[in-house]
């Protein structure tokens, strides 16, 4: 039942061969034997058995929609009404939000369980899930290693078994990079598919929802499910509802797969390259055509990226000053003292660290050196990207330079920790959808990940051909020891 | 207060005019006044983690009737900006705002003043939301917040430093005030925060470069506002003449005291870190949209003015006082048509209703509204005067009587009281001739004396009639009856 695809729990829910209730108990069962991993912030089997019997009963009334009655693990940065939404921040350890983020809605629509809230980088920032403050998540492959991040939870959740699919955010690779790293599929879809209200922001601009699953079929019929326009987002994109399965049988014959030369230089560790090239070869032998094209401003993106998302985060972070939910320091002789204590105590090390990159760069006299400068950089990478488009269909590479790492490897150095989302970062910068999908194994039996993006609203042809990849590679299939029955 | 001496007092105004829609900018709560601290305020007004602002279509339609109104350019595209900084009342840690790009830029506003008519130059319009209040009294030495205004749609509207008096930038705030109320964008209501002007003040010697200014918050009623220009600009003047310099700063006027004091100075002012606000996508506004909004607005102040001096024969100064307001220009149209006289309507509005309203203190932002006397009840005085039935005095008293108790609760009409008060006018030249005769019998002195060629005698006599009549006579007859019987 655990190794059952999402698809096949759809059908046998229906068919009622097994009832939500029992397949959420049992997978509440394997969350709490491998609370190991650290995988969840917060279980409620009350909450979640109530949702798995209503899904019961209206699959018995015969309403059921594709989802009802599976069981979601939701990242921790998705507001649900009455559980704990903590954001894995001290700050927010005694939030529970009174309100559904519209992602939740969604689901709950759909019929689908809530099966517990992930754990995660602190406020998403981090690429190895070691910055929560309820303590790393270990990876289901060896587990002195990160499963990456930030939805590190998430991602081992679903590499683990624990859950058929998940929620993720991804401001820079925190879904893609994860999903590498675990060997599971994880797609961000383009910027404004999926709305953010009720999603606890990081920065806005590159922040967006997607799906972790065990397959790229999974992950179509999830994004579907959770994406759609939202009245509340304004940047949320008003377009009829998508099927992202219907290019899941299409042939890769004549796709054309544009290959980055920036991508397969330096600072790729040989395992990973070995795993990709090996990807490329079986994506041509399904009857795709290479192409080579240059992202001439790729190097660009990092440090782009690191100036607009903390400049964003200073600001979206600012409402977290003890005044009116979430930490506040115990003991304060006025009012300058209760902000600076409660978000001294509140905030951990890299969230603070960011906050003053953050309100440096937009400090007067240096946002046009930074922001501005940083703005331009932005455009010139989504350009890059427009003019590999018209040469080709999709572009591929490596999700991360290197398989996992050891926890507390890269934990003293952020500028090593930052050039994890090398690959993955340009797809936020431009809003573009990206995935990754399992594609071999690297050093230490350690996954690693293909990275997938295609143009704007490009998710269904980005599905089918990671489906047809799937179709004809059982990486995404292989399982973690320990997690197999 | 006027330039004193050597010295030209420089004002500019930024004034928030609160945007009537019923919903807030960025959310759908209420922006109902008064009702129970924080029950208007919505997830997207606390800054629940996780909430997004939307902007309110209402308030952007608001913001481009203003823009066309002053003539000014409407943006088709403007940015929404996050101005960040610490308060309590400011839930989100920013102010949603606009700072390069506003909504709208430039346009100009006509003002009148005893020196005749000027015009304001205006900088730029922009939207943003206020903030919540914070109530220091009542909680034990804790502060409380109020988020219900918090979110409550604003138009930031920032003038050129044109005034050059408190006289002047107390007439542009009524122009504005006036114009705002006009084209239905704002309540007006200034009691309840809807209106509130900052005045950046500086003074410098004629023909000098600009001075340091100190910006006065948060005035809130024309009074405050001529008041704190008049005992800022005198103490910028002082401290300049005793060698000081000014320091640029924020400053509080202290209505009781009468005095402006620094909140903050230039070295403690925040840097707000300004940058558009990724939330909101570039406000766009497109030419169909304008056309629309342009089509839908009354005919303004300003064409009204011209009109009135075009057709009604009125100067510039009446047609610019009758213009203040709306209502003032709809109460005076009533009265004008009806009556068929428009500088008869004009110098009544201008004159007595004008004078009863401000010796009875009203404070009202549109001080016709309180008028007793509504425009069909001046029509009817005024058609006694015009049928010789009242000389003007008698009118006036008149009035005076139907303010002090309105016609309905008199159950009367205007003819009924000036029978009732034996205030008609004795046009029966028959009566004022037995009148003038008895005079001229009892007076004969004075006619000896204008016989002689004492013109003053005349008048004498002219007095001596209405005295004999209980100044009942109409005085035009009486004139010529008189100048009659005296050249027989």
């Amino acid at each position: 039942m655990f190794q059952a695809s999402l698809k096949a729990l759809s059908a046998a829910l229906a068919a009622k061969q097994i009832s939500s209730v029992e397949l959420t108990r049992g997978l509440l069962e394997r969350v709490a034997r491998h609370s190991a991993l650290n995988a969840f912030i917060t279980v409620d089997a009350q909450k979640s058995l109530a949702q798995a019997a209503a899904a019961d009963a209206r699959i018995a009334r015969g309403e059921a929609a594709p989802l009802t009655g599976i069981p979601i693990a939701h990242k921790d940065i998705f507001c649900a009404k009455g559980w704990l939404t903590t954001c894995a921040s001290k700050m927010l350890s005694n939030f529970t939000a009174p309100y559904d983020a519209h992602v939740i809605e969604r689901f709950n629509a759909a019929g689908a369980v809530i099966l517990g809230k992930t754990n995660m980088d602190e406020f998403a920032m981090g690429s190895s899930n070691e910055t929560s403050y309820y303590g790393a998540v270990k990876n289901p492959w060896n587990p002195d290693y990160v499963p990456g991040g930030s939805s590190g939870g998430s991602a081992a959740a679903v590499a683990a078994r624990l859950a058929p699919a998940a929620t993720a955010t991804d401001t820079g690779g925190s879904i893609r990079q994860p999903a590498a790293l675990t060997g599971i599929t994880g797609i961000k879809p383009t910027y404004g598919v999926v709305s953010r209200y009720g999603m606890i922001a990081f920065a806005s601009s590159l922040d967006q929802g997607g799906v972790m699953a065990r397959s790229a079929e999974d992950a179509a019929m999830v994004l579907g499910a959770m994406s759609g326009f939202d009245t509340r987002d304004a940047t949320s994109l008003e377009r009829p509802a998508e099927d992202y399965t219907r290019e899941l049988g299409a042939p890769l014959k004549g796709l054309r797969i544009g290959v980055p030369r920036e991508y397969f230089g330096e600072g790729l560790s040989a395992d990973v390259g070995a795993a990709v090239d090996a990807a490329l070869a079986q994506f041509e032998k399904l009857g795709a055509k290479r192409v080579a094209i240059s992202l001439a401003n790729s190097a660009l993106s990092v440090p782009a990226y690191y100036v607009i998302a903390p400049a964003e985060a200073s600001s979206n972070l600012s409402r977290f000053d003890g005044v009116r939910f979430g930490h506040r320091a115990a003991e304060y002789g006025d009012l300058a003292e209760l902000y600076c204590r409660s978000r001294a105590e509140g905030f951990g090390a890299e969230v603070k660290r960011r906050i003053l990159i953050g309100t440096y760069v937009l400090s007067h006299g240096y946002y046009d050196a930074y922001y501005l400068k940083a703005q331009r950089i932005r455009r010139l990478i989504a350009q890059d990207y427009a003019e590999a488009f018209k040469v080709c269909d999709l572009v591929l590479g490596p999700t991360s330079p290197s398989v996992a790492f050891r926890i507390g490897a890269k934990a003293a150095d952020p500028v090593q920790m930052y050039l994890n989302d090398i690959y993955t970062i340009a797809a936020n910068l431009a809003g573009l959808p990206a995935m990754s999908i399992p594609c071999g194994f690297g050093a230490g039996g350690l996954p690693v990940g293909l990275h997938i993006v295609g143009n704007y609203f490009a998710e269904a042809k980005m599905l089918g051909a990671a489906h047809q990849y799937q179709q004809a590679t059982d990486w995404h299939a292989q399982t973690p020891k320990g997690f197999e029955a | 207060m006027s330039a004193q001496g050597q010295w030209e007092i420089v004002i500019g105004l930024e004034t928030h005019t609160q945007l009537s829609t019923v919903s807030k900018i960025f959310s759908g709560a209420s922006t109902a006044f008064g009702a129970a601290p924080n029950t208007q305020a919505s997830a997207v007004d606390v800054a629940l983690p996780g909430v997004l602002p939307v902007a309110n279509k209402g308030a952007v339609e608001r913001a481009i009737r203003f823009g066309i109104a002053i003539g000014g350019v409407i943006n088709r595209r403007s940015v929404f900006a996050r101005k960040n900084y610490f308060y309590p009342d400011l839930p989100k840690g920013y102010q949603i705002s606009q700072y390069e790009l506003p909504v709208v830029q430039g346009g100009s506003l006509s003002i009148f003043t005893k020196d005749g008519e000027k015009t304001v130059q205006l900088t730029r319009a922009h939207l943003e939301e206020d903030a919540g209040k914070s109530l220091h009294e009542d909680f034990h030495g804790m502060s409380g917040i109020d988020l219900n205004r918090a979110g409550t749609p604003l138009l930031e509207i920032v003038t050129e430093p044109d005034m050059r008096s408190s006289e002047e930038a107390v007439a542009y705030a009524k122009a504005l005030h006036g114009l705002v109320r006009w084209i239905g964008i704002c309540d007006g209501n200034m009691q309840e925060g809807s209106f509130r002007c900052d005045a950046n003040v500086s003074v410098r010697r004629f023909g000098g470069p600009l001075g340091t200014r100190r910006e006065i918050k948060n005035l809130n009623s024309f009074r405050f506002l001529q008041q704190a220009i008049d005992y800022e600009a005198r103490w910028q003047i002082a401290t300049l003449e005793d060698g000081g310099t000014i320091q640029q700063a924020t400053v509080l006027f202290d209505p009781d005291k009468g005095e402006t004091r620094a909140m903050r100075t230039k070295e403690d002012a925040h840097d707000y870190r300004y940058f558009p606000d990724p939330d909101l996508p570039p406000l766009v506004v497109s030419e169909a949209w304008i056309e629309r909004v342009k089509g839908e607005l009354p005919e303004l102040p300003q064409a009204r003015r011209e009109r009135y001096q075009r057709e009604l024969g009125l100067s510039a100064y009446d047609a610019g006082v009758l213009t203040a307001s709306r209502e003032m220009a709809d109460y005076f149209e009533q009265v004008a048509n009806g009556c068929g006289d428009a500088k008869l309507a004009a110098n009544w509005i201008m004159g007595e209703v004008s004078a009863w309203l401000n010796r009875l203190g009203f404070v009202s932002d549109t001080p016709i509204a309180d008028c007793p006397i509504d425009a069909a009840t001046l029509v009817q005085l005024l058609k006694r005067i015009q049928d010789g039935t009242l000389s003007g005095k008698m009118a006036k008293e008149v009035f005076a009587d139907i303010w002090n108790q309105p016609l309905q609760s008199q159950g009367d009409t205007v003819d009924a009281i000036i029978d009732k008060r034996g205030l008609k006018q004795l046009s029966d030249a028959g009566a004022i001739e037995k009148i003038v005769d008895e005079v001229l019998t009892a007076n004969a002195r004075s006619v000896d004396e204008f016989r002689a060629g004492k013109d003053k005698a005349f008048n004498a006599l002219v007095g001596q009639v209405m005295r004999a009549s209980k100044g009942r006579a109409n005085p035009a007859q009486v004139n010529d009856i008189l100048k009659k019987k005296l050249s027989a």
